[in-house]
């Protein structure tokens, strides 16, 4: 093999070696998020936003429409900003609801939009007045708890309680009988 | 009698400890040689360009090939795993971090081991055995410089581009089976993983480890070709000590750069 052919393919080696550097570092490790599809900012404020990550997706119906781009948390009002990408295609109405969702029980977490009946839409840079937060498990088992404990405590101390339910059961039992 | 064979015994323990601290410190002093020969390999680059073909040109279809594949079964066997617990979304994460964190450096160090550090180890050995190298040393051309060194640096040059080629090809055989074929989302698939990997921890730490493997099974191919006793049993030996000693530092290696890396010891 002559030199000029070596030079060639060590050329190519290192130039794909090189590109599979920059490949790992681009699209698998996002060292620069490039966005390629055309699309439009939407802001929206939420009280929690549970466990919202950039880049996770935005659905409207369940259909990816846009994503995350960047979560910010502001200093005034202590909420949490969550600024959005959506596709250039999809129009929402101005009084569209943003949610924090999560896909199943361990799913990934999203945002979720609840287009309403407004005739004007949301512009670039618009803001969605009305968000709904992230339901956070543990707040959810803690009040659960909470109303357990409370509905225990009261329970004995009103005697009269346990008597009052078997009587429409009874009832419930007449009417059924009534109807054979 | 008894003290006949305890004097053999303590004799033979000695006359192993010798000549392994010996061949320890001819190691030692063949690698310092190799570096006080590198500015010569890289002053002519040509012979170095030679052995970047032969080891990593020529290395390119094994570990092309073996990466997608890797790839892909990690792509079925992950999603397998990750649908019993509903997070079959993080397939990329899954497939993402084990290849560039260590199957892309360890497996392609151990395929380069067996590719190109054997055939590096056999080409100076059965120099040696035919006395080329010792012709070389006879019209005053150190063979080190001339034979060595350059082999050494193309091995080093290109474990790295072959480590990234081969964690590529495995994301693209994961995203292949995963997306195409399974149908993950594929904005989930990518999503996640780059939410999950890191430039400087996670491919930062895979080329520095790519880097690492391609010294040592450079090094071992060359001393132990350099080292081969001059017959054709020799070189066989010498060969097949290179793939086993490589693949087991780099094993081992990987341990400890691992520990350092990933456990907040060193980063």
């Amino acid at each position: 093999m002559n030199r000029s052919a070596i030079d060639l393919w060590v050329g190519i080696f290192v130039v794909i070696g090189l590109a599979a550097i920059a490949f790992l570092s681009l699209k698998v490790g996002n060292l620069t998020s490039v966005s390629s599809a055309p699309g439009y900012h939407l802001d929206a404020a939420f009280d929690n936003i549970g466990g919202l990550k950039l880049r996770a997706p935005v659905k409207a119906a369940g259909v990816v429409v846009g994503r995350v781009e960047k979560i910010t948390l502001d200093p005034q009002s202590y909420q949490a900003l969550v600024s959005m990408r959506v596709d250039q295609g999809y129009q929402f109405s101005k009084d569209t609801i943003a949610s924090i969702l999560t896909s199943g029980l361990l799913g990934e977490v999203y945002v979720g939009l609840d287009s309403g009946g407004d005739t004007q839409m949301l512009a670039d840079n618009g803001r969605i007045a009305k968000t709904q937060s992230a339901m956070v498990l543990e707040k959810l088992i803690g009040q659960f708890m909470f109303d357990k404990a409370a509905s225990g405590t009261t329970a004995p101390m009103a005697n009269d309680a346990p008597k009052a339910p078997p009587k429409p059961a009874q009832t419930g039992t007449a009417i059924v009988g009534g109807a054979k | 009698m008894r003290a006949d064979a305890l004097t053999w015994a303590l004799r033979r323990v000695g006359e192993r400890t010798l000549s392994w601290i010996e061949r320890v410190g001819f190691a030692a002093r063949f690698s310092l040689a190799v570096l006080a020969h590198s500015p010569a390999a890289l002053r002519r680059i040509q012979l170095t360009m030679r052995e970047i073909y032969f080891a990593g040109v020529l290395s390119l279809v094994i570990i092309m090939v073996s990466g997608l594949f890797v790839g892909m079964v990690l792509a079925l066997q992950g999603y397998e795993v990750l649908t019993r617990y509903g997070a079959n979304e993080s397939l990329g994460v899954l497939v993402a971090l084990s290849l560039v964190r260590e199957l892309g450096p360890v497996v392609a160090g151990l395929l380069f081991a067996s590719r190109a550090g054997s055939a590096i180890t056999a080409e100076i050995g059965l120099m040696k055995t035919t006395e080329q190298l010792s012709a070389m040393e006879m019209m005053a051309v150190d063979p080190l410089a001339r034979v060595v060194a350059p082999r050494f640096f193309g091995g080093i040059i290109s474990m790295p581009l072959l480590t990234a080629l081969f964690s590529t090809l495995g994301v693209f055989g994961a995203y292949l089976v995963g997306v195409k074929l399974i149908g993950i989302d594929a904005g989930a698939f990518w999503g996640n993983m780059q939410s999950a990997v890191d430039f400087r921890r996670d491919i930062a730490n895979g080329i520095i480890k790519s880097v690492v493997f391609g010294i040592a099974v450079s090094l071992i191919a060359v001393f132990e070709g350099y080292n081969a006793r001059p017959t054709a049993e020799g070189v066989s030996t010498a060969t097949t000590r290179t793939v086993v000693a490589s693949s087991l530092s780099i094993l081992a290696l990987d341990f400890v750069l691992t520990v350092f890396m990933f456990r907040g010891i060193g980063v």
